[in-house]
């Protein structure tokens, strides 16, 4: 631990660590000293002079260096003739810090009639009014009247598109360089910057597209102003007239806490979603989210969302049916089907659906699968991260090894997490065959051909070489594995590597260490959890299957299986998907956002969300479809709340014995404060008051975990192509592909090469390829990236391409339209 | 798009190697000098490249053409004839001098003649002090001072420029 | 006169030809350092010299070097030429008439700092100085006087320019510097100062163009020499730019010591139409104005005498304003220039130039009735002290001295 100081703020003895500066300082005692450019998550610059201070030093003896006493025996101490800045003076032993005196009054009231120079004082129908930094400091520490003529306020312009997701207020902006320092030093897009200079400062975005991060929407919640807005909340609702309700992002493995602000609109009369803001876990997601979560949520009102039951009728069509007559025809199909039945589940679903879902199926004798060709759901329940792990806490001393994944595009948060952890000194091992953003900030490349991975991860075994010896080295250690170019087959021996890996180098078992699966869905390691796992072919295992019942999947649209109709098909869905269409029938079931009910995240942390909103039709949550079904069966289902079955899945799985809704609700202090009114001094963030969650704990903390056979004796498709699928944040997946805020910023069906392979092919950057995969033709967009390896095509995941694996594949320039 | 690695590969190498290799984008300011020269203005295509050369976003490129005032995102005279007006030339005629030019090429300060050859502006001390009126002429070449001018001089200076200007076309 | 120290040009007018300077004993105090001297001991004599900064600020140079920090390498010098201040054209006369004195600076410095690599930042406008140094570095280059293993040691040594492009804050060392790395000119937070934290987050020290270029002879005729030359507060000789109402403008190289009638009368020849002079600003546009009386006239000129009437030296760009010239002209006059050159960083100097720059213009359109002069009085007063960097602090200077010193100027005629 360093060293710590005592200090006097404003007559208050404060003791802190060595470094901190007086703002946080006087933070921690619950002095707000008023700052615009300063945020706790970024280096001080010192640009907008807001949080002046007088700030007085203890005088020493020149010879002795012991501090100088008056002749009451106080320490002398010397005021400095200049205000100065609390955000960037480092505190030190025996200062004495004045915030409240008649120079730092006028001082603070210099600096805010500086600012409403320019200001344009368009609060009644600015987006940040009743959050905003300006107006709270202008309340409580300003003149009250401006002395600058208000014809003479400079014009500049208003709506301006800073890129598909965000417009800028020119006017508004006070250049306190938040946003642009955000997207260099935070997230490491550096896509905004001033332009001019001079009371003509403004902030721009070159990049093309225009700024093109995945983090655009943070920047609108530090903006202490409403100069950054995003396009979907702009001028949609005032702060005052939402309610909040505690969530959790259901699209990718982190698990980002949400807040999620909505209120009853006054035409329909219906409550509805407003906007999705991060809720601080430092654990977690800290204050940030990325654009997908931020802005993905309109998918729960979109209009082509199932509202009632379906049932398939005579004339062969799918029909509305009521619930009666639904669950009848479903219990009618599933007892015929005689335990012939194999159930199917995808990894948007709760930990509580999942649990009934295999109640259903157990009692029914059937076969469960989850949909998904990732494997080591497993092994992370062994030799995952240790109870109390923070990858906050990872610097000097540690090792990350990223293994198979292009963080950033997989789990947006963690690649943050692991970026800043690689800052903080710890050593970033990247393993992939082809450079990703995580590269930028890897102590040790390594470059593998695809099908290498997992001996690639082995070889990190032997100690040689400096990766190994990091390695193997560090105090603590974490593996992050993902599904770059890998099929099922190919991702269970990398996992059984990693887990070696971490078990011979003595990194289980503790916190800080072990095993992350970035997986494709948000609790697909719940649902690891919950006994389901995925299987290698789905045609294989539905082979002499009578019925078959999916939940949040969609093999047919996906190209995964052709023909499901000598099955008797029951769905649950969102959206009458390519499967439902072929079922027999369909029941609607509830978004996230309408139900309670917890995920576990790739650091296997349970995490509980409430129901924000009412659902708009009549639909169910998944489990209580699933209890329905089971009920009729005559099969005993759990039964009650969310809650309540959380409780049954403690009393049933070990490993999440712990958990309690009184254990998920808990919440702790973090750092930085934030409590109500603080966006004056953080900008918009959401204090946890709903729980941090509660991380399990792995087996490898109870027993000893050995490690596994990992050989794959299977060799990549002898090819002249070899396609192989990587996972893009903007898919083309259910949940976001008919979104309009996300649409312009949406992938097209397309393929990347190398420009050596598409010279080779005859194919040109842009253009539409036929790519024949299987026997099948697509036509796919082309792209081309200059680190893609020779004979290997690239191919997003959820773009209508149904490339389960490495697959032999030709590329030629488009025909004829079939 | 590699204009300028093309047109200039010689002194693109040797602007980089005046930094350290771990610091190419100091390069940066240079390289848009070199991207100005020959339009006397700064393409959009010319901020990727550059970006691409040293290896930043093409936003931070661009920010330093917002910053100095000596970049220019558009095209407008082919000789910027940049007149000294701050307080010491002004003290000695260089705000009459200024008004002079401007009112024999027809032009208020910051417009450019109908034939595209001049623009006049007015700029801060250029550190010519004592030897007012003056002004600079900026090119895409570069920068020429000229110092203790009269509007005569000026005419002359602009007119052999025509001269020059009718020649090449003539030939 | 044939002891020019500076602009020894005007004595010996080749003396930028690599022979005729050497011929002149150019590069023996370079030699000398590199072959015989410590570098530690280098630093000692500049120390003892009494050389103050030239760039404005008057800081001990040998100090500065001192200060380098010897746990982080590499070390950079870096020589500020971006002359921007109004009034100030100095260092343009030094690099274009004695060019290799002044590298023969920057040389000395590096060695002294060892330093490898050292740049000099010329303001964008002094392009036809970039390609004269540019030539000189080439031909220093062929002599063998820059490059590696340097005569015979292990020293090795080269020098860059590097242009702006137009931003006066460039002249601020931090600035300079955020704009030699190729970002926007934007003044560091201080400290950490340069010779810790400076170029590429490196050691560096940052000297003015006149500042180095007097380092060759002190070096060869010795601290004492130097020090005699000027008071005891200010060390030597100062080209002082002379510019404004006078006959003669230019460049004047006098010892500190010299008095501002000898500047402005004997060599300046007086004002022009032999007009009465009203005032004096010694440092440019940041001026604090002085009222020029007899008293201000005959002082002895330092660091300490400016700044003992209630003004300051800054680089030494005496701006002389006579009758004919309205002190609320003037403030408008630098105002634009301040305006118009704040980078925008920090709040007060942004906005208050702005404001600034509305209420000047509208004073000096004769709107002086309505509390415009007080308003504008406690903008500027409101500014100070609360600035990122100096700028802000210059552009209030000339305003409160004015409002003060020349009451009249800013009254409605009766
Ligand atoms: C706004 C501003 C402009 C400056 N401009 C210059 C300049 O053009 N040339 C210069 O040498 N110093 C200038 N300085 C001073 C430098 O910051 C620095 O003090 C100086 O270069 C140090 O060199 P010296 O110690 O040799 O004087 C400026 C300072 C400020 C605050
Ligand atoms: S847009 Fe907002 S965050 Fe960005 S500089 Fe302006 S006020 Fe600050
Ligand atoms: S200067 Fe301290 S908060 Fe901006």
């Amino acid at each position: 631990m360093s060293k710590q100081v005592t200090l006097t703020i404003d007559d208050q003895e404060v003791t802190v660590e060595e470094g901190t500066v007086i703002v946080d300082a006087a933070k921690s005692i619950g002095i707000n000293i008023p700052v615009f450019c300063y945020h706790p998550k970024m280096e001080p610059v010192g640009m907008c002079r807001m949080c002046l201070v007088e700030v007085g030093r203890p005088v020493r003896d020149r010879e002795t260096g012991e501090f100088m006493r008056d002749d009451e025996g106080n320490i002398k101490v010397e005021f400095g003739k200049n205000l100065e800045t609390a955000c960037t003076v480092p505190i030190c032993e025996g200062m004495v810090v004045r915030g409240m005196t008649e120079k730092v009054k006028r001082g603070r009231e210099a600096i805010l009639e500086f600012f409403l120079t320019s200001h344009p004082l368009d609060c009644p129908i600015c987006d940040k009014g009743g959050e905003c930094s300006l107006q709270e400091l202008s309340l409580h520490h300003g003149l009250g009247v401006s002395r600058f003529p208000y014809t003479k306020k400079m014009h500049l312009e208003k709506h301006v598109p800073l890129g598909d997701l965000i417009t800028l207020d020119q006017e508004r902006c006070i250049q306190c360089g938040r946003c642009i320092r955000f997207q260099k030093n935070i997230v490491d897009d550096p896509v905004l910057e001033f332009y001019h200079r001079s009371r003509h400062t403004e902030i721009v975005s070159c990049s093309n597209p225009k700024f093109d991060s995945y983090w655009s929407g943070n920047t609108t919640d530090i903006c202490p102003v409403g100069a950054l807005t995003t396009n979907d909340f702009r001028f949609e609702a005032r702060i005052w007239e939402m309610d909040q309700s505690p969530s959790i992002c259901s699209h990718c493995p982190v698990g980002c806490n949400l807040t999620i602000d909505h209120r009853r609109e006054p035409k329909s009369g219906r409550r509805e979603i407003q906007r999705v803001m991060p809720r601080q876990n430092e654990w977690v997601n800290e204050i940030w989210i990325c654009d997908k979560g931020r802005f993905a949520h309109h998918f729960t009102v979109d209009e082509n969302r199932l509202t009632h039951p379906l049932v398939r009728s005579g004339d062969g069509s799918l029909r509305p049916a009521t619930w009666e007559k639904a669950l009848d025809r479903a219990v009618e199909g599933l007892r015929a089907a005689d335990g012939e039945l194999l159930t199917l589940v995808g990894g948007r679903l709760a930990n509580e659906d999942l649990f009934h879902l295999r109640y259903l199926n157990d009692g029914l004798g059937g076969q469960v699968a989850l949909y998904s060709t990732m494997a080591g759901g497993d092994l992370v329940a062994q030799v995952g991260l240790g109870k109390g792990s923070n990858l906050g806490d990872l610097g000097e001393g540690d090792a990350i090894l990223i293994a198979a994944s292009d963080l950033e595009e997989e789990a947006p948060l963690w690649w943050l997490r692991v970026k800043a952890a690689s800052e903080r000194g710890a050593a970033l091992i990247v393993a992939n065959p082809r450079k990703t953003k995580t590269d930028r900030y890897a102590n040790h490349q390594i470059r593998y051909a695809y099908g290498e991975e997992s001996e690639t991860v082995m070889d990190l075994l032997g100690g040689e070489g400096e990766a190994a010896r990091a390695f193997a080295e560090a105090d603590n250690a974490i593996v992050f594995f993902g599904s770059e170019g890998l099929d099922y087959a190919r991702s269970r021996v990398l996992a059984q590597a990693c887990a070696n890996l971490l078990i011979k180098t003595g990194h289980v078992g503790r916190a800080n260490n072990g095993l992350v699966g970035v997986w494709p869905r948000a609790n697909t390691q719940g649902a690891w959890d919950m006994g389901f796992r995925p299987h290698q072919s789905l045609p294989e295992v539905l082979d002499g299957k009578k019925a078959l019942y999916i939940a949040a999947a969609d093999p047919v649209g996906d190209g995964l299986v052709e023909d499901i109709s000598d099955l008797f098909v029951v769905v649950q869905e969102l959206f009458l998907t390519e499967t439902a269409q072929q079922a027999d029938v369909v029941f609607p079931a509830k978004a996230v956002t309408e139900k309670a009910g917890t995920f576990t995240s790739g650091e296997r942390r349970v995490q509980r969300f409430e129901p924000v909103v009412p659902a708009r039709g009549d639909v169910l949550e998944d489990f209580a479809i699933a209890s329905k079904v089971g009920e009729l069966l005559g099969l005993e289902m759990p039964n009650g709340s969310a809650a309540a079955v959380m409780e049954q899945i403690a009393k049933q799985n070990p490993d999440y014995a712990d958990v309690t809704l009184s254990g998920l609700r808990e919440v702790k202090e973090q750092w930085p404060i934030i409590v109500p009114k603080d966006y004056a001094y953080i900008g918009t963030a959401y204090k946890n008051t709903s729980g941090l969650g509660m991380q399990l704990s792995p087996f490898s903390e109870r027993a000893k975990v050995n490690p596994g056979e990992a050989s794959l004796g299977r060799q990549m498709p002898e090819a002249d192509l070899v396609a192989v699928p990587v996972t893009r944040l903007y898919d083309q997946g259910s949940m976001i592909r008919d979104l309009d805020v996300l649409q312009p910023r949406l992938l097209d069906p397309q393929v990347f090469l190398s420009p050596q392979d598409a010279e080779r092919k005859g194919v040109q950057e842009g253009e539409m390829v036929d790519f024949d995969l299987g026997g099948r033709t697509y036509r796919l967009k082309l792209s081309l990236q200059d680190d893609i390896p020779a004979g290997t095509a690239l191919v997003p995941r959820s773009l209508g391409v149904p490339l389960e694996g490495p697959a032999g594949v030709d590329i030629s320039p488009a025909g004829e339209d079939r | 798009m590699k204009e300028l690695q093309d047109k200039y590969p010689q002194e693109i190498e040797d602007i980089l190697a005046k930094y350290p290799p771990d610091q190419k984008r100091s390069a940066v300011m240079p390289l848009l000098f070199l991207a100005q020269r020959e339009d006397g203005y700064i393409r959009d295509e010319a901020l990727t490249e550059i970006g691409r050369i040293l290896n930043i976003e093409r936003t931070e490129v661009a920010t330093l053409v917002g910053f100095y005032t000596l970049y220019y995102s558009e095209k407008e005279g082919k000789y910027r004839i940049q007149v000294c007006t701050d307080v010491c030339c002004a003290l000695r005629g260089a705000e009459e001098f200024l008004e002079q030019l401007c009112q024999a090429l027809g032009i208020r300060p910051g417009e450019t003649t109908a034939d595209g050859l001049v623009t006049v502006e007015e700029v801060k001390c250029l550190g010519a002090c004592d030897k007012a009126p003056m002004f600079q002429v900026q090119t895409g070449e570069g920068f020429a001072y000229h110092e203790e001018q009269t509007l005569e001089s000026a005419l002359e200076l602009i007119d052999s420029w025509r001269t020059e200007e009718n020649d090449e076309e003539g030939s | 006169m044939t002891d020019y120290i500076l602009l020894r040009h005007r004595d010996i007018p080749d003396i930028g030809q690599l022979d005729v300077y050497r011929e002149h004993g150019g590069f023996n105090s370079f030699k000398k350092a590199v072959t015989s001297m410590d570098r530690t001991e280098v630093t000692e004599i500049v120390k003892a010299s009494g050389l103050r900064g030239r760039g404005g600020a008057g800081f001990p140079t040998g100090l500065k070097w001192s200060f380098m920090d010897d746990n982080n390498w590499p070390h950079y010098v870096v020589a500020n030429a971006d002359e921007s201040e109004p009034g100030t054209f100095k260092d343009r006369e030094i690099m274009e008439g004695n060019p290799l004195q002044f590298l023969e600076g920057v040389m000395i410095a590096a060695y002294a700092v060892d330093a490898h690599t050292a740049y000099i930042y010329l303001r964008g406008e002094y392009w036809h100085i970039g390609d004269l140094l540019d030539e000189k570095l080439a031909e220093l280059r062929k002599a063998g006087l820059l490059g590696e293993g340097l005569f015979g040691t292990d020293y090795a040594l080269d020098l860059h320019t590097h242009l702006g492009a137009g931003a006066y804050i460039c002249g601020e060392e931090t600035a300079l510097l955020e704009s030699l790395e190729g970002k926007r000119g934007f003044p560091r937070l201080r400290p950490p100062f340069p010779p810790s934290y400076g170029l590429y987050g490196k050691p560096t020290v940052v000297n003015n163009v006149e500042t180095l270029a007097n380092v060759p002879l002190i070096l060869k005729n010795g601290a004492q020499w130097y020090q005699d030359l000027g008071t005891e507060d200010t060390a030597g000789v100062k080209v002082f730019s002379l510019s404004g109402r006078v006959k003669k403008p230019g460049n004047y190289e006098m010892r500190f010591g010299s008095t501002l009638r000898e500047l402005i009368y004997e060599r300046g020849g007086g004002i022009l139409d032999d007009a009465e002079i009203k005032a004096i600003m010694p440092a440019g546009a940041s001026s604090s104005v002085l009222k020029a009386t007899d008293d201000v006239l005959d002082t002895p000129v330092d660091h300490a005498s400016m700044r003992a009437l209630g003004s300051d030296l800054g680089s030494g760009s005496i701006i002389v304003l006579d009758e004919t010239v309205s002190m609320d002209w003037v403030i408008k006059k630098t105002i634009n220039f301040f305006n118009h050159e704040s980078c925008g960083k920090c709040t007060p100097c942004r906005e208050g130039n702005h404001w600034m720059k509305y209420l000047t213009e509208s004073i000096h359109a004769g709107a002086l009735d309505d509390g415009k002069v007080n308003l504008l009085y406690e903008v500027a007063s409101n500014m100070q002290g609360k600035c990122l960097c100096a700028l802000g602090e210059f552009s209030t200077m000339a305003v409160k001295t004015s409002i003060d010193r020349f009451p009249d100027d800013f009254k409605v005629e009766e």
